[in-house]
């Protein structure tokens, strides 16, 4: 007698990717806006990146159903918070809050892969990355979802601190200016389309500083 | 209203079919500092009196904001309005989860009464003791609702709750026939002035009261002290003429009131707790 296999799952993957880059005074999020399910593509212009607060942006890949309610859930948090508080949660305050959310479901997880972008109390840039429950870190850039394991190594080459652990102690924000930020993230995404099928048509760049939000676009392969 | 036999409890009823307690309720409502509001086609302009207890304190929240399209003023216990509040703010973020757009007035007023009707019927319970003025927009237009504590609501034009809040309804029943067409602006130098009736004498200046203003476009929130302060400046002048046309022998006492006004609104008073 072999153990018996669920005829149904109650998950799916729609593929695509995501990063996110800190910088000293803005962060680049950026995600691509293909779904898909198995080898068919549902939609060429579905947009992965949500705004949360008015500093901070996620941008998630995995499970698009999951990631829909996720997004709500946090929207409902945040406007309780905003009328207990006065004011919108900073960056690392909906961090932490994103983590406990997920891990509230570590039975039955949201199949979601984030990167949470966005301007700290001090207006520099931050990123946490985070894992399906929950588990996170503050990083100076990151990035999820299928294409991860082709962007993230460029993106060490490209934008690898020294260790933690050497001194004096390094900033995990990248030097580099928002331009070339943006930059480097077309390009990651240009290479990722190549090789990752589940990654293309278009990308969507959100970029946090200062001044506000504000997004652009840039044009993928298609197959 | 005198205390009798039949008032120690909600769930008593009176030989003369009356709920004694649920009056009382109402009474607290009266006893709490004004809340007026009015309405138009496409604004709702709530106003409130700011009362401290003392030079010292603050003065309570009395308007709060419960969505973008939502927001109530309250006279009487502000406790128990804080928390009916927070519940109705909660109602709006779940049906907003649920249905992706915002919550009927409607609905939600038919919600908060029968909340408070629950609290006539349950022996362990007492009536909340606050009077809510409900202003909001929906697909159907511009609402204004009055909640009391017995489980009733009731639609208006314009209303005011609270002491004193005869004088601003006699003003109100007035001008009400205008309000309908009436522009922002003028709804709200309306509501200005309606508070200023309540006030019976006292100087009107912005920390005294707060005016809230959500409409077509515009989602509810307060007005800052300066804009108020600068709408009460502009029509100070033009009361000051019109003092003398009003009623002819009547208001002789109201002509000296404007001019230590311009002083005051320099050198505040108490600073409000929180906008």
């Amino acid at each position: 007698m072999t153990k018996q296999q669920a005829n149904w799952s109650p998950y799916d993957n729609n593929g695509g990717s995501c990063v996110a880059i800190a910088g000293a005074d803005y962060c680049v999020i950026a995600a691509d806006t293909r779904m898909s399910t198995g080898y068919n593509i549902l939609t060429r212009e579905y947009s992965k990146i949500c705004k949360l607060a008015d500093k901070c942006v996620m941008a998630s890949s995995g499970f698009q159903a999951d990631v829909k309610a996720l997004q709500k859930n946090l929207a409902a948090r945040h406007l309780i918070y905003q009328h207990q508080h006065n004011k919108q949660m900073s960056c690392p305050a909906m961090a932490q809050l994103l983590s406990n959310t997920l891990y509230y479901k570590r039975f039955f997880p949201y199949y979601s892969f984030n990167v949470l972008g966005g301007l700290d109390n001090e207006g520099k840039g931050c990123v946490f990355t985070y894992d399906a429950v929950g588990s996170y870190e503050k990083v100076g850039y990151s990035s999820q979802g299928s294409g991860s394991t082709l962007i993230t190594p460029f993106l060490d080459n490209q934008l690898k601190s020294p260790s933690p652990l050497l001194l004096p102690v390094q900033d995990a924000v990248t030097p580099l200016v928002e331009a070339e930020a943006i930059d480097l993230v077309k390009t990651v995404f240009a290479s990722a389309s190549e090789r990752d099928i589940y990654t293309g048509d278009k990308v969507e760049i959100v970029v946090v500083n200062a001044a506000g939000i504000r997004r652009e676009y840039m044009e993928l392969r298609k197959d | 209203m005198f205390r009798n036999q039949y008032d120690t409890d909600v769930t008593t009823w009176s030989p003369a079919g009356r709920l004694f307690q649920v009056e009382y309720a109402m009474e607290a409502v009266k006893q709490g500092s004004a809340a007026i509001g009015l309405r138009s086609k496409t604004h709702i302009v709530l106003g409130c009196v700011n009362k401290a207890n003392s030079e010292l304190s603050s003065h309570q929240k009395k308007i709060f904001k419960v969505d973008d399209h939502i927001g109530v003023a309250i006279a009487g216990l502000t406790a128990d309005g804080r928390v009916l509040s927070r519940y109705m703010r909660n109602e709006c973020i779940n049906y907003s989860f649920t249905y992706e757009s915002p919550l009927p007035v409607g609905r939600l007023v038919v919600q908060l009464a029968d909340k408070a009707q629950v609290c006539t019927q349950r022996s362990w319970k007492r009536p909340y003791g606050v009077g809510l003025l409900v202003a909001g927009l929906d697909e159907s237009g511009a609402h204004l609702y009055y909640n009391c504590p017995s489980g009733n609501y009731f639609e208006y034009q314009a209303f005011a709750i609270g002491s004193r809040s005869q004088a601003a309804k006699t003003y109100l029943e007035r001008k009400f026939e205008n309000f309908t067409d009436a522009s922002r602006d003028d709804l709200v130098k309306d509501a200005i002035m309606a508070i200023r009736e309540t006030l019976q004498g006292e100087t009107l200046k912005s920390s005294v009261c707060t005016i809230a203003v959500v409409g077509v476009g515009e989602p509810f929130h307060i007005l800052d002290q300066a804009t108020v302060q600068q709408m009460i400046d502009a029509f100070e002048i033009v009361g000051e003429q019109e003092a003398p046309d009003a009623a002819a022998g009547q208001e002789a006492s109201a002509e000296p009131e404007p001019e230590p006004e311009q002083g005051a609104a320099a050198g505040e008073g108490v600073a409000p707790m929180d906008i």
